[in-house]
């Protein structure tokens, strides 16, 4: 395989991809698109095309798995084979259970498990088609749809990442950034309770700039928040505002 | 259902230590266990380490042999770190398939090493896109007492730091190995990994699996010797503050510091 370089960044700023240091890909997300599920959502964040189904609180199996105290929170999150360039294996990767397991902890804190003892709530996430960012793009999608199932939350979760690409740092790293820039920092963000709900970072950051991307990562999520919020009030308010 | 009191009776005694400021072992918040390292352990390996923390301990070996490279990574040799809790190291650890905790102990780890760029992987290519070195760096819990993640990080940097890199030539574009002829593996930089829990309004650093098995949430920091930050991985139930994790970045930079100089002391 013959490996191009792209130039990431024009000298005044300009990405890759057209965008400016600040911008977001386009995103839209629809609610309610599985008819099985209890809940749904479908988004579109880039590149990346995602579905998120719920089920639940149902009972547990196996039997084992279910708390007497509180209700359980699963997450798989799984890429189609066709979802990326050469075909993945279809079989759960190490990468995929470890993004199963960081989306599930920063859902966990925004739903009221406590109210369903010995049940369990199921998220199911696909990627049918993966750009730079998909677990963040998985978890606004898996937020909206937990909504969607009329689960108590305390806050909708809202993920976004930046980054550092060319020297500077970046909102929401695409996927030529993301394999050639130099980091990578996903967040996720509960933005009325204030709670960082998921943190990860690949790439070498000064201290400084650990809080500026991290500060950049933040107004991201808050911006896909008024995104999943019309979302859902499109489904449920048909004019859109209340 | 009986261990789920026990563990609300133990998060309840823990808390009211942390509000005196004191933890359930004597340790200030801010205070690591003591950090043992003896490398060379096993000599069949091209280098290793049994690190202690406390009561965690972790056996990791270092095995060096040629490879073919990655398809879209010819120019660089190849590194793989492991991690895996052995079952005689826990109670609770089942033989098997590694669980989503152990996965991402794994890839922390690895992480940690691969994003600081410790190792000038460029060093190790013996013929570009034919041939390369590979370094596997396997680390295995062998007594588990808490934050496995600095624990195996410790283990698998002192691991490296005391290998030596066999001589390959190439003969008949296959690599041959030239005996007796060593060298020192090419280090660019010191990872070093600091893990830290909040337990209510508290941060500690260094949970013990006590600590561990209360606490809310979980942030792992690794930063490099020029002080930049490489690595993040917040895991647990529940969150953060930024403030809280910009506190804990500078926790991690200066507690590396001091770990820094112990790795130092091995090369």
């Amino acid at each position: 395989m013959v490996k191009i370089m792209t130039q990431l960044m024009t000298e005044d700023g300009i990405r890759c991809d057209g965008r400016r240091l600040d911008e977001l890909r386009n995103i839209s997300i629809k609610v309610g698109v599985l008819k099985n599920a209890d809940g749904s959502a479908y988004i579109e964040f880039g590149k990346n095309k995602i579905l998120a189904g719920v089920f639940g609180p149902r009972d547990v199996h196996p039997k084992h798995m279910a708390n007497q105290d509180s209700g359980i929170l699963r997450c798989r999150y799984h890429m189609s084979p066709f979802s990326v360039t050469e075909r993945k294996n279809p079989a759960p990767s190490r990468r995929e259970i470890e993004i199963s397991k960081v989306i599930k902890e920063a859902l966990q804190p925004s739903v009221i498990l406590k109210d369903y003892p010995r049940t369990v709530i199921d998220v199911f996430i696909e990627v049918l088609q993966a750009d730079g960012g998909s677990r963040c793009a998985a978890l606004d999608a898996a937020s909206v749809a937990l909504a969607d199932a009329g689960i108590p939350m305390r806050d909708l979760v809202s993920a976004c990442a930046a980054g550092k690409v060319a020297d500077r740092i970046v909102l929401d790293v695409n996927n030529e950034e993301d394999q050639e820039g130099q980091a990578d920092m996903p967040v996720a963000l509960m933005p009325n309770v204030g709670k960082i709900t998921l943190l990860q970072l690949d790439g070498m950051l000064k201290p400084e700039e650990f809080k500026t991307c991290m500060q950049t990562a933040l107004v991201g999520c808050k911006r896909v928040y008024e995104i999943q919020r019309k979302a859902l009030m499109e489904k449920y308010f048909q004019t859109g505002e209340q | 259902m009986g261990s789920q009191i026990l563990d609300q009776l133990k998060r309840d005694k823990i808390l009211d230590l942390l509000k005196t400021g004191k933890r359930i072992d004597g340790r200030s918040l801010d205070e690591q266990r003591p950090l043992i390292i003896e490398t060379g352990v096993i000599p069949k390996a091209n280098g290793s380490a049994r690190v202690k923390l406390g009561n965690t301990e972790v056996i990791t070996g270092v095995k060096i042999q040629p490879d073919k490279p990655f398809p879209d990574l010819g120019d660089k040799g190849i590194l793989i770190c492991t991690a895996e809790i052995l079952p005689l190291a826990d109670p609770n650890v089942e033989p098997g398939p590694p669980n989503e905790e152990v996965i991402e102990l794994a890839r922390v780890v690895d992480r940690g090493i691969r994003e600081t760029e410790m190792i000038d992987l460029h060093k190790l290519v013996l013929i570009e896109n034919k041939s390369v070195i590979g370094m596997f760096i396997d680390s295995s819990v062998i007594d588990s007492g808490g934050n496995l993640f600095d624990a195996c990080s410790y283990a698998s940097v002192a691991g490296i730091l005391s290998c030596t890199v066999p001589k390959y030539e190439i003969k008949d574009e296959s690599p041959v190995l030239v005996e007796g002829i060593t060298s020192k593996p090419p280090i660019k930089t010191l990872p070093v990994s600091v893990t830290m829990a909040r337990i209510g309004e508290y941060v500690i650093i260094d949970p013990t699996k006590d600590e561990e098995s209360c606490m809310d949430a979980r942030i792992t920091i690794t930063t490099n010797s020029d002080g930049n930050i490489c690595a993040v991985q917040k895991g647990g139930s529940d969150g953060f503050t930024a403030e809280q994790l910009i506190q804990c970045s500078e926790t991690a930079l200066s507690v590396g510091r001091k770990i820094r100089k112990q790795f130092e002391q091995l090369m």
